[in-house]
């Protein structure tokens, strides 16, 4: 029976269970994703900023992210602030929150890169034609500098998409969860379970990265001209 | 128009700073609230809720796992959904929140959880952070031996070679208290069972629960010492300072006790992993005490 390893995927309601927990890992990632990008932006113009205290509480912000694990964030906002503020939130929706400030001050950082990488005679020669503060970044510097801030960006979704994992330790169940849950049901029957599911989950994990990499090349290969 | 620049960056920085300081200035708030919530009655509030929370393992069978039809089974859930039924008068009134070892404390610090049945091991440390209810399963040490040259007492292993795990408590139990056996320590356990399957030590030390399973699957080896060294217990555990909460799970435990449940959910849960031949008074605690 030891070949038939695989048949453990097909069992009752496996597959389903392990498409859930996909869709979990999937909508936490996108969702912290696309709002980390935005925040990002935002934080990435202010330190550009030239005001010192402005400087300083951003970079405060980053490296508070960049140097406390996200295990530690999660463990933070999910027991600590919650119980704290004596309110209920879901370890979905905390992990949701948790991705989407590390997303921010990470990605801040990468637009700030691409800010600054910008030559210098960009701004004065958009100062000098006369466009405002808004028209200036609007028209000159941020189309310029999301090009050159998509590896960084793609790189990081990348790292949020494998770092959800960690979710588990806040009672969310997420595909490696589940796969878990799968191959230690059935080990001591199966012990080639843990191949096939960890397999499975390469592959889903996979799908859910490998978009974003043809989409980051697509991407450069348009702006390049 | 570097006004708006200005403006613009101040205000960011405002909303993150408000934002930080918000998270420190509630420590203030927290201990009033807390006041409260230990004042409100904790199964009062289950009640009201009508839905007991209860934490237990998703993937460490026989004692919590989840089957193949992604529902919760094992030992723990077991006797937890007969908590369910005598609190709130239905066995599916229970919430089960999936927990993990290394979180299990926090779960119930936080009330997310109202109590943790997942296996866990009354100790010290973890009395002064959580209240343990009385046991209704104990683990020790055990023996594994082949049956073709079972060693069925400790004496027999004496000049022998015997098989442990690194930094287990059947390493340092025998270190301790048997100087004159000669131990093999292994880091893994898979890497500990072959070394008993190529005969490298005439037998191996481990929690006797484990071994129970193992014997089970693994025909042609029993266990012959079945219980040894001090006994650890399972019990249920509630929140530090849920005195009501622990009080019923005490004396739901002592009622149970009557008419045998602990056995039931052995007899559910425990046998079909352990097979027959393993007495059940070697790991269930019947009634909260232990004989």
């Amino acid at each position: 029976m030891q070949n038939l390893g695989i048949n453990v995927l097909f069992e009752g309601t496996t597959l389903q269970r392990l498409f859930e927990g996909l869709m979990m890992t999937a909508g936490i990632a996108f969702l912290s994703i696309i709002i980390g990008s935005f925040l990002g932006v935002g934080m990435g113009l202010l330190r550009t900023s030239k005001s010192k205290v402005v400087q300083f509480i951003c970079r405060f912000y980053l490296e508070v992210f960049r140097i406390i694990p996200i295990l530690v964030w999660l463990f933070i906002v999910y027991f600590g602030v919650t119980n704290a503020l004596d309110i209920h939130l879901d370890g979905e929706i905390v992990a949701v929150i948790v991705f989407s400030l590390w997303g921010a001050a990470e990605m801040g950082d990468i637009v700030r890169g691409a800010l600054e990488s910008l030559p210098k005679h960009q701004i004065e020669s958009g100062k000098a034609i006369g466009l405002s503060f808004w028209g200036l970044y609007r028209y000159v510097l941020i189309p310029q500098a999301v090009r050159r801030m998509l590896p960084g960006a793609i790189n990081l979704s990348t790292r949020m998409v494998k770092t959800t994992s960690l979710v588990v330790m806040i009672g969310v169940i997420d595909v490696v969860k589940v796969g878990q849950q799968i191959i230690e049901r059935s080990v001591i029957k199966v012990p080639t379970a843990s191949f096939w599911v960890y397999g499975l989950i390469f592959i889903l994990y996979f799908i859910i990265c490998y978009p974003l990499s043809t989409l980051s090349k697509k991407l450069e290969a348009k702006w390049e001209n | 128009m570097k006004n708006i620049k200005k403006i613009l960056a101040v205000f960011f920085s405002a909303v993150i700073l408000v934002g930080i300081l918000a998270g420190c200035g509630s420590k203030a708030t927290t201990e009033i609230k807390k006041d409260q919530a230990a004042a409100k009655s904790s199964i009062e509030e289950i009640k009201q809720r009508g839905k007991i929370k209860i934490g237990v393992f998703s993937d460490k069978p026989p004692f919590g796992f989840v089957d193949a039809n992604g529902k919760n089974q094992g030992f723990d859930v077991f006797i937890a959904k007969r908590f369910a039924k005598d609190l709130l008068g239905d066995e599916s009134k229970v919430e089960f929140v999936l927990v993990e070892a290394a979180s299990r404390v926090e779960f119930l610090q936080a009330n997310k959880v109202d109590l943790i049945l997942a296996n866990f091991t009354v100790t010290d440390e973890r009395k002064q952070k959580v209240d343990f209810a009385n046991p209704y399963m104990k683990v020790a040490l055990g023996v594994v031996s082949p049956s073709g040259a079972p060693i069925t007492s400790v004496d027999q292993l004496k000049g022998k070679k015997l098989i442990v795990n690194k930094g287990t408590t059947a390493e340092t139990f025998f270190t301790k208290n048997y100087p004159d056996i000669e131990l093999l320590k292994y880091d893994q356990n898979t890497e500990a069972f072959e070394a008993l399957k190529d005969k490298r030590g005439v037998a191996l030390a481990h929690d006797n629960t484990l071994l129970f399973a193992w014997a089970r699957e693994n025909t042609g080896y029993t266990v012959g010492v079945a219980s040894l060294g001090s006994l650890d217990t399972i019990a249920p555990a509630v929140k530090k300072g849920d005195t009501e909460l622990l009080n019923w799970v005490n004396t739901e435990l002592e009622t149970l006790g009557k008419e045998n449940f602990i056995h039931k959910a052995y007899d559910a849960s425990l046998k079909p992993a352990y097979g027959e031949s393993i007495d059940p008074e070697t790991v269930v605690v019947e009634g909260g005490k232990v004989k």
